[in-house]
């Protein structure tokens, strides 16, 4: 083993917690010793998501790290220990509390502070800065006694700052000495936009503004004066105008830093000093401090690497460097979405410019091109970053522009140029965690790797963030396409078949459960991804009773205890409500059965009731009375029918051209209970006003005085996708003989987990093929669809019914095999006088402590026996 | 002192192929320790495996609640795992190791005495 190496790492930020990771990983077997010293109270916390702290996240929410884990990784850590003294020669530092630690390597990762600019009044009790946790329990104290804030900065921490203000109930105003907003970032076009849209949003913008003196007001604390004699009264000011590194030991400790301040490093991360790094926002690179988080972690792989390497004398072929990173960003701020890549302001020499405004849409964008119009210099996006990733990839690559560059952000009127994998050149960055190019995986795919996992394993790409997944597949799977080799769409490593080719296997073998499949066409015990599938296929080929002992090992745990489980490992209880109609004595009974089991009740989004917080044990009796008054399982649980949602319809709306709510009902159980590749949202709306919001389900019905035109394939949810009319004015009869073909087909030939929208997208030939097997049963198959349903249909029952009714299946109903006690750790607290789970630091300990007595015999006994 | 011993949990007929079950085994068994903890252990049945009974602690450490017995059990490259039904990291039945992310849960030796399922604790 080689000697012992002591690294102190100064400074627990972002940045310092990433290095401390990364020595854990690397120095895991070489005798690297961590010590941390942070100056704050507390370990790492994320502070790019610290604005979340307002919407209801905790420090604990946010922290990177505990104690815990730092002992279990056995770094020695220190809060409360500022670093103010280094002997270079000793190699030593000293905190502020005059403990002294020896190091073999230091490394710097002091981030930054805010930048007060010196304003005569800037220094009262309410003028206050944002960066740490402690700042904004400073800022949630003011703003409870003041009723306007104001910040001064409008650049991106300023907004972020305001839209805090904004979230804390006070007026908000933003002033801003440049002639625009995120003038880093935006051009002043985009700004101007940005002003109008953030103003919208009820923050007054004042831009061009220098403030000279802040003095008392009248209305409120204090009174904001300008340069121009104007002025702006407030009770709360927050300053965000720019961060300025924490370099003051490197200055007093004779470390090489910038004319304008940043601790100077080299490609190792390494300062003036051999012995000592600077990492993240304190340091300077090339004249540049990176601002953002990413940069600081490639500083902190770079440096953790370069310590590693020289102490086992294990020179890497291609050691990391830091060579600068890309500041391109795309956020949201205030729900305006702004995107910034590369030149945005156009300052490279020749370089020309196209730009798009929607004013009335609130759309704004711009893209820099080289002189010859080859290449993406910079864009800047507002209102709608859809084409960021692409542009993104332009412009990181080098890739040539199309001959109409300006199509790349237009909106699209027809074929808008994809990137596709083939496109982007070998030098493509793919992954960048792990920094692996396209260049890097064609080596891995000639080198025999011959599926996704082959080249993640060799080149580990897709293995950090996981953001670069789906590109990966791509390129792979092109790659290999190229290669003449047949790309397999496997579903684990234990069945080499697609979900579609499963179920004609399932099928056409009559094949009953999943031992008999595995057994003939896979390998091993399964898994938590092929299980499922095979369950479901099984349920939608036979639909069997769900609990069945045969699939029980199948299902995830919602599917087997027919309730879909919390964070807390309680349950939730969703009866169906079809259509959405109830009648007040069912409301009663929900009601009562939710008061008995001190249940949380929320109206879902879905029309109907959730009950949360139900142990596993008490779900069996909770069914009996919800069953007992007549109610059913709303399958919430299963990727089967949802809900059926309906507008009040022709009944009672003046409006209303046909009876949607019978309809509704009608469909919801018709088609409840059977299992399909992902779940299955209706809704029926009385007439074209569309109450029902028809156009974003699964199945969209939606009346006419003639009958029901008929939607399908819209989704909500994490990709919004609008339905596609599929069929007008049809009657009854005809509109549920298309569900049930559509249904059918979608059964047979989805992917696990994909939504009929998703499935529509990859359907080859699209909308026009899908009428086509329907209407036109171009294929023949017509019949035998509405056989397939007609068949699971006959077939439903309510899975809770049989459940409560077979003692076997309620034997897993219970938290314990040998006990009948309840799990201690499901704690609840109150909140607007309904219980929610207690969250970690809420939960009391609960403990056996013996009868004295017992305690006693034992003892006796105890004493006997020895 | 060591004081682990084995402690009859249920017969075999109560657990559930190819699944888990739970076992409470409850602390301040002995004048030691006046004050410890219960334990939550789950007990997964693999038929086709030679150990046929796993054994390991309930508490998913990701998802920080007591439901790993409600995982699906399966195979990575040949090792028996349970995912947990939480957020579907998969821990090792052998080892406890979790294959996804830095974790790790305790495993505990079994054995079947006359149809008794017992673990070692
Ligand atoms: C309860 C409810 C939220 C609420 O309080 O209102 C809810 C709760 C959950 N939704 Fe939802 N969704 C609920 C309405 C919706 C809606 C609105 C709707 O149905 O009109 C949507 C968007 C519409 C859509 O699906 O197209 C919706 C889109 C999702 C998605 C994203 C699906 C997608 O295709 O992008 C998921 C994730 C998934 O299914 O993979 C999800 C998943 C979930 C899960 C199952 C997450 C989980 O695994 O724990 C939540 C289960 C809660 C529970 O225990 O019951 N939920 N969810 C709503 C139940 C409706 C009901 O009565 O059944
Ligand atoms: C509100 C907000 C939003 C942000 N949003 C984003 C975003 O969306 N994307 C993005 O990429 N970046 C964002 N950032 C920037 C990002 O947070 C920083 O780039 C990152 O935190 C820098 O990490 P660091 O470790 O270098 O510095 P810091 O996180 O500042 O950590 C430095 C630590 O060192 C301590 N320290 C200083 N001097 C000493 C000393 N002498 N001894 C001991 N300890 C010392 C400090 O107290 C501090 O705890 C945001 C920042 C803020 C404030
Ligand atoms: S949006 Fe749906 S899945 Fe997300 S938290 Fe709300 S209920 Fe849960
Ligand atoms: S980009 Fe994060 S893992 Fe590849």
């Amino acid at each position: 083993m080689s000697n012992q190496l002591n690294v102190v790492v100064v400074g627990n930020g972002m940045v310092g917690h990433h290095a401390v990771e990364q020595l854990v990983n690397l120095g895991a077997e070489h005798n690297v010793s961590i010590t941390v010293l942070s100056a704050e109270d507390r370990l790492a916390y994320d502070r790019v998501h610290l604005s979340e702290y307002f919407s209801g996240k905790t420090a604990d929410d946010l922290a990177l790290t505990d104690e815990e884990t730092y002992q279990d990784w056995q770094v020695d850590f220190h809060t409360n220990a500022k670093v103010v003294g280094i002997d270079k020669q000793q190699q030593k530092v000293t905190t502020v509390a005059g403990d002294v630690f020896e190091y073999d390597k230091l490394i710097l990762a002091t981030g930054s502070y805010p930048f007060v600019p010196p304003i005569p009044g800037g220094d009262q009790d309410h003028c206050l800065v944002y960066r740490t946790i402690d700042d904004l329990e400073s800022i949630q104290q003011s703003a409870s006694c003041g009723k306007v804030g104001v910040v001064i900065g409008g650049g991106l921490l300023g907004l972020e700052a305001a839209n805090a203000l904004k979230q804390l109930g006070l007026a908000t105003h933003v002033v801003e000495f440049a002639p625009q907003l995120m003038a880093v970032q935006v051009d002043a076009g985009g700004g101007r936009l940005l002003k109008d849209k953030i103003e919208e949003l009820g923050v007054q913008v004042h831009t061009g503004k220098a403030t000279q003196v802040i003095e008392a007001g009248e209305q409120c604390r204090y009174r904001l004066v300008f340069a121009n004699g104007e002025s702006l009264e407030t009770d709360l000011v927050l300053f965000s105008a720019g961060i300025r590194p924490y370099d003051n030991l490197a200055r007093e400790f004779e470390l090489t830093i910038g004319e304008r301040g940043g601790i100077v490093v080299n490609e190792q991360c390494l300062t003036s000093d051999g012995n000592i790094y600077a990492i993240g926002e304190c340091a300077l690179y090339q004249n540049m401090i990176y601002g953002l988080v990413a940069p600081g972690y490639t500083m902190a792989k770079v440096a953790a690497q370069d310590i590693i390497a020289n102490h086992t004398n294990l020179i890497e072929e291609a050691p990391l460097r830091f060579t600068g990173a890309d500041m391109s960003t795309k956020l949201k701020l205030m729900g305006v979405d702004v995107g910034s890549i590369g030149d945005a302001h156009g300052r490279t020499p020749g370089a020309l410019s196209y730009t798009y405004e929607n004013q009335p849409l609130g759309v704004y964008k711009k893209i820099v091109v080289s002189q010859n119009q080859k290449l993406l210099l910079g864009a800047v996006l507002v209102g709608d970053t859809s084409e960021y990733d692409s542009l993104l990839q332009y412009m990181l690559n080098g890739i040539e522009l199309p001959n109409e560059p300006e199509a790349l952000i237009l909106p699209s009127s027809g074929e808008k140029p994809t990137l596709g994998a083939d496109a982007l050149p070998d030098t493509a960055t793919i992954c960048s965690c792990l920094n692996v190019t396209k260049g890097d995986i064609i080596d891995a795919v000639d080198g025999g790797a011959c599926s996704v996992a082959d080249v993640k394993a060799c080149t580990k790409a897709s293995t950090g963030c996981g953001g670069c997944a789906a590109l990966l597949k791509n390129v792979v799977d092109k790659e290999l396409e190229n290669r003449g080799v047949e790309v397999k769409k496997d579903i684990c490593e234990h069945f080499a078949y697609s979900r579609r080719e499963l179920f004609d296997i399932i099928k056409v073998n009559g094949i009953k459960s999943f031992e008999e499949l595995i057994e003939s066409h896979g390998k091993g015990l399964g898994c938590e991804v092929c299980k499922p599938t095979v369950g479901s296929i099984l349920a939608s080929v036979w639909n069997d009773y769900i609990l069945d002992a045969s699939k029980l090992p199948l299902q995830d745990t919602n599917d087997n205890f027919l309730a879909n489980m919390q964070k807390d490992g309680t349950y939730s209880v969703v009866p169906r409500v079809p259509g959405g109609e109830i009648t007040p004595e069912r409301l009663i009974t929900i009601g009562e059965v939710a008061k008995k089991y001190k249940l949380y009740t929320k109206i879902t989004g879905g029309q109907r009731i959730d009950l949360f917080g139900a142990r596993v044990e008490q779900l069996p009796d909770i069914w009996s009375e919800l069953i007992e008054a007549g109610m059913e399982t709303g399958h919430a649980y299963g990727k089967a029918v949802r809900t059926v949602k309906s507008c009040v319809g022709s009944t009672w709306c003046r409006y209303g051209v046909q009876d949607s709510v019978s309809m509704a009902i009608f469909i919801e159980n018709r088609y409840k209970g059977i299992r399909a590749p992902h779940k299955l949202k209706f809704a029926v709306s009385g007439c074209t006003r569309e109450c029902a919001e028809a156009q974003s389900k699964d199945f969209g019905v939606i009346a006419t005085d003639k009958g029901w035109n008929l939607y399908v394939c819209g989704n909500g949810g994490m990709k919004p996708r609008h339905a596609d009319l599929f069929a007008t004015d049809l009657d009854d009869e005809t509109l549920i003989k298309y569900i049930d073909r559509v249904m059918a087909f979608y059964i047979q030939t989805g992917d696990r987990l994909q939504r009929t929208s998703v499935w529509m997208e990859n359907l080859e030939g699209g909308l026009e093929y899908l009428k086509q097997v329907v209407i036109e049963d171009s294929l023949g198959i017509g019949e035998t669809l509405e056989n397939q349903m007609s068949q699971v249909i006959g077939k439903y029952q309510c899975e809770w019914k049989t459940t409560i009714e077979n003692p076997e299946a309620l034997k897993r109903f219970r938290q314990f095999v040998n006990s009948d006690k309840q799990d201690t750790n499901i704690q609840f607290v109150n909140e607007r006088d309904q219980i929610r789970p207690a969250r970690d630091h809420e939960k009391i300990q609960v403990v056996n402590i013996m009868d004295t007595n017992d305690a006693q015999k034992h003892k006796e006994l105890a004493l006997e026996e020895s | 002192m060591s004081d682990k011993r084995w402690i009859n949990i249920c017969s075999l007929s109560d657990l559930v192929e190819n699944s888990g079950v739970c076992a409470l085994v409850e602390g301040a068994k002995n004048a030691d320790d006046l004050i410890a903890k219960d334990r939550q252990i789950a007990l997964f049945s693999l038929p086709s495996m030679s150990e046929q009974v796993f054994a390991i602690d309930n508490f998913d450490p990701i998802g920080k609640a007591n439901v790993l017995y409600r995982g699906m059990v399966g195979c990575n490259q040949g090792e028996p795992i349970v995912a947990s039904p939480l957020y579907k990291q998969q821990f090792s039945l052998k080892t406890g190791q979790c294959l996804h992310e830095e974790a790790q849960v305790n495993t505990y030796p079994t054995r079947i005495t006359d149809n008794c399922v017992e673990v070692l604790v």
